[in-house]
């Protein structure tokens, strides 16, 4: 219901009441609309056209994504982001949930403890990578420290090795949000319903049953806003991929966000480029819609 | 909302009931401050050694406190060192990082405290699917926008410049700034507004004088995520910018990347940490808000 129609006098003072609020919220709706979803239609069209260096309007078909499903990179690229999104998702919830359920005990100086935790949240991954950087280098990192700490036969060289690469991003990667996930567990511990848990209490059950039986099925909405996030993140990754490991070695750390962007600007495959962007979109869309759309019908 | 600082209240909440013996709290607090070192351990590592000379680093040896405290890498990485071809130091870039992120946060702020205010106490036929367009926006992978954005960029002739940057991050900030907005503006009470106009305050009248003096904290939590969003972008930054408007991300990355000479790890942490600073600030200064942000970019409101 519309707040305007308690008052009633005619004419253009009451048309331009009622526009008021529709004019002042149109600028920024004309910018998404042209900018965000202009441009998305007009990468989607890129995507059909034999677009190299510059955008051109020759429509081939489907070629791009046939040529884009046959690329070697791309298919690295694509099994990249699941491993690496899997991972990241399973590792987040499990350490993020971990940490939640122990800073929830009455802990004494729980506040500070928590801005430690949630810090990396606030840096670019650029900066935090060039620490990663140093840690994952064999020369001078934990590689180095441990051997010269007398375990000289100590190996941690995965940052140069084409099958293990794509997993110092995983640490990296949880590193810098496991503690985001921690503050939403957190925050979804604070709102349990604990009349069932002193019942189970008084039958005696152990704190690891309630736990497991009555606190960890209470977190459902948490447990999604979490995966929703993370794999969000997951997907448009780069910065991180460029701060750590520029893609490499070789190919090995692609991900579908660094492929779209070599492919579009330094490879000049720009029709590739589009179809890569347009795959990305649908994989985020298939999680946000339904997310989004169940936020929005349940707030009405 | 929910937030990680709500407190404890009396009814609700698992520590209310669960006891744990004295044995199991020193495991915990154990537990905890171990996992406090491992997220300080990067931090500590840049901090250390951007105050060491680098024949120090290069002996190994990174987690030792420096021998040789010196602060000519923060020198060097703020006004001399080799960013790209020139050797001007990270300074001109953290400018361009300001420049870019004060109007960008500023604009796109007002408008979603705008838009929020229309999409609650104004609303019409049809809003939530605008809402629900405006907040899609926000996480669209901007892979999908690049090509034409550069493009778009050139004809407006803003290409390469700051203020190109100022219109990227404002457009693409406008859905996250709406939504904390239209979240907080709907638990405040319509009747309110409503009285004010029966008493004949218009548009702008209810906004000033009603709305707005109850929006700082909203506000506190719009701006510090839009300074952080904008201030750690990388990917804005890497396409749309020239060499002489590049922000402090795309610097710092080029500083770092950089394969000319010796590789100066201590002018890299000390670049590093001059990147950190001013998000850092704000995250110590006003962590409760920043948290409240980021949840409310992914719980609902």
């Amino acid at each position: 219901m519309s707040v305007s129609e308690t008052s009633g006098r005619a004419g253009r003072a009451d048309w331009l009441r009622d526009a008021l609020p529709k004019l002042v919220l149109s600028p920024s709706f004309a910018l998404v609309l042209i900018f965000v979803y202009g441009f998305i239609v007009f990468t989607f069209y890129l995507s059909f056209t034999d677009s190299r260096i510059l955008p051109s309007f020759g429509l081939v078909g489907w070629q791009n994504y046939t040529r884009l499903f046959s690329l070697r990179a791309w298919d690295i690229a694509v099994k990249n982001v699941l491993i690496f999104g899997s991972l990241y998702i399973l590792i987040c919830c499990v350490l993020g949930l971990a940490l939640a359920i122990l800073l929830d005990q009455k802990i004494r100086a729980e506040g500070f403890i928590r801005t430690i935790y949630l810090y990396p949240m606030a840096l670019s991954f650029i900066v935090t990578g060039t620490a990663w950087k140093w840690f994952l280098d064999p020369g001078i990192g934990l590689e180095a420290v441990v051997r010269s700490w007398g375990w000289t036969s100590f190996e941690f060289d995965w940052i140069k090795s084409s099958d293990m690469a794509i997993y110092t991003i995983v640490i990296a990667a949880v590193w810098q949000t496991s503690g985001f996930v921690m503050a939403m567990f957190l925050a979804g511990l604070r709102g349990i319903d604990n009349e069932v848990m002193k019942a189970a209490q008084i039958d005696g059950a152990s704190n690891w049953a309630l736990y497991r039986r009555i606190v960890i099925p209470q977190l459902r909405p948490a447990f999604m806003s979490a995966f929703v996030v993370l794999a969000h993140m997951a997907i448009k990754s780069y910065d991180l991929i460029i701060a750590l490991t520029g893609g490499g070695p070789g190919t090995a750390t692609e991900l579908p966000a660094t492929f779209m962007y070599s492919y579009t600007f330094t490879r000049n495959q720009m029709g590739i480029g589009a179809a890569s962007a347009t795959i990305m979109l649908m994989a985020i869309a298939a999680i946000m819609v339904p997310y989004l759309w169940s936020e929005l019908r349940e707030k009405k | 909302m929910a937030t990680a600082a709500a407190t404890t209240n009396a009814g609700a909440g698992s520590a209310q009931v669960i006891r744990t013996g004295a044995g199991s709290r020193y495991v915990i607090y154990t537990l905890l401050i171990l996992f406090c070192l491992y997220y300080l351990l990067p931090l500590y590592v840049m901090v250390v050694n951007s105050l060491k000379p680098l024949s120090e680093i290069q002996a190994g040896g990174m987690m030792a406190l420096p021998d040789a405290l010196t602060f000519a890498p923060w020198a060097s990485a703020w006004s001399s060192a080799q960013v790209g071809v020139e050797a001007t130091g990270l300074r001109p870039y953290f400018l361009n990082s300001i420049l870019m992120v004060v109007p960008a946060v500023a604009i796109s702020t007002v408008l979603g405290a705008l838009n929020g205010y229309v999409l609650t106490k104004w609303r019409f036929r049809g809003d939530t699917i605008v809402f629900g367009l405006l907040l899609f926006g926000c996480f669209i992978p901007f892979q999908m926008v690049l090509i034409p954005m550069a493009r778009m960029l050139g004809l407006m002739g803003i290409a390469g410049t700051v203020p190109g940057l100022v219109f990227v991050h404002l457009v693409y900030g406008i859905g996250f700034s709406t939504l904390y907005f239209r979240n907080y503006y709907q638990q405040f009470p319509t009747e309110l507004v409503r009285a004010a106009m029966i008493d004949g305050a218009g548009f702008f009248t209810i906004f000033r004088r009603i709305m707005l003096p109850s929006s700082g904290p909203i506000a506190v939590v719009c701006i510090i995520w839009q300074f952080t969003n904008i201030w750690n972008d990388f990917l804005f930054g890497a396409s749309f910018s020239d060499f002489d408007s590049q922000p402090m991300t795309v610097a710092l990355n080029n500083l770092v990347q950089s394969s000319t000479g010796v590789k100066e790890y201590n002018v890299h942490f000390a670049g590093a940490i001059m990147a950190a600073l001013p998000t850092l600030f704000v995250y110590i200064v006003a962590g409760r808000f920043f948290v409240r942000g980021l949840m409310a970019g992914s719980v609902k409101g």
